[in-house]
């Protein structure tokens, strides 16, 4: 059965919460269809995979700009749209737990326990400054190869 | 109609309904009954897409007070 498995592949560029969280909501509808699903985030999208609490990792002065400048993880992403300077974000997950539904957070936890594969791009980390210990656990780490080797055989490829 | 399970599934929004269903038929043995009862207004098209696609066989819907009631059948 897992031979013939359907894949889905997202390509997750963008670092804002509105286009996570469409991200990771296609994910696991993908992953209840039982696709094999890869989510391969790069550049901006990469803060999504950031801990909440900051790493004690060694860094060089660009990079530390960097970690400063980004959001440090899935709670601190800005909107794509009206972002008011950090009320659009308060006014959107309040707007959602009326709704019931998942928090950015939930649903990257959901697509791990679904087994979506979430890999970080690791040329655009390194040009972040991003190191592995700043990212969640239980991420694959690979390169431009490795997800065309997935997408080359998923119908559903999105790049977001 | 009769079933084997019952999945709650009222209140949650998008895409709780269908991972839960996946996760629910998983559980069953081919040829038994999954009962879902859904609040979400995409529900109804989420579900019959759902059950198409992946082979089990829709074997009715029904609408009650803004409750969506499926009964999938496991392939």
């Amino acid at each position: 059965m897992t031979e013939n498995k359907e894949k889905t592949t997202i390509v997750l560029f963008s670092g804002e919460l509105d286009k996570a969280i469409a991200a990771f909501i296609i994910a696991n509808g993908a992953a209840a269809y039982d696709h094999d699903v890869t989510i391969f985030f790069t550049f901006w999208g990469l803060n999504a995979l950031r801990k909440d609490e900051q790493a004690a990792v060694k860094k060089g002065f660009l990079e530390n700009m960097f970690a400063k400048m980004m959001p440090r993880g899935a709670n601190r992403l800005g909107l794509s749209k009206m972002n008011f300077g950090g009320m659009g974000p308060k006014m959107i997950k309040h707007v959602m737990k009326k709704h019931n539904a998942l928090s950015l957070p939930e649903l990257i936890e959901l697509a791990q326990e679904q087994g979506v594969k979430l890999v970080g791009c690791t040329m655009t980390m390194d040009l972040l400054g991003l190191q592995k210990e700043e990212l969640l656990d239980g991420i694959e780490y690979a390169g431009v190869a490795a997800y065309l080797g997935d997408a080359t055989d998923a119908k559903v490829n999105l790049f977001i | 109609m009769n079933s084997d399970k019952m999945l709650d599934a009222k209140g949650l929004a998008c895409p709780l309904p269908v991972v839960r269903t996946k996760k629910s038929i998983d559980e069953l043995k081919s040829g038994q009954v999954l009962e879902v009862h859904a609040t979400d207004k995409g529900a109804k098209n989420d579900l019959s897409a759902w059950a198409t696609r992946t082979g089990h066989e829709l074997l009715n819907t029904a609408e009650e007070n803004g409750v969506y009631k499926f009964w999938i059948k496991k392939a």
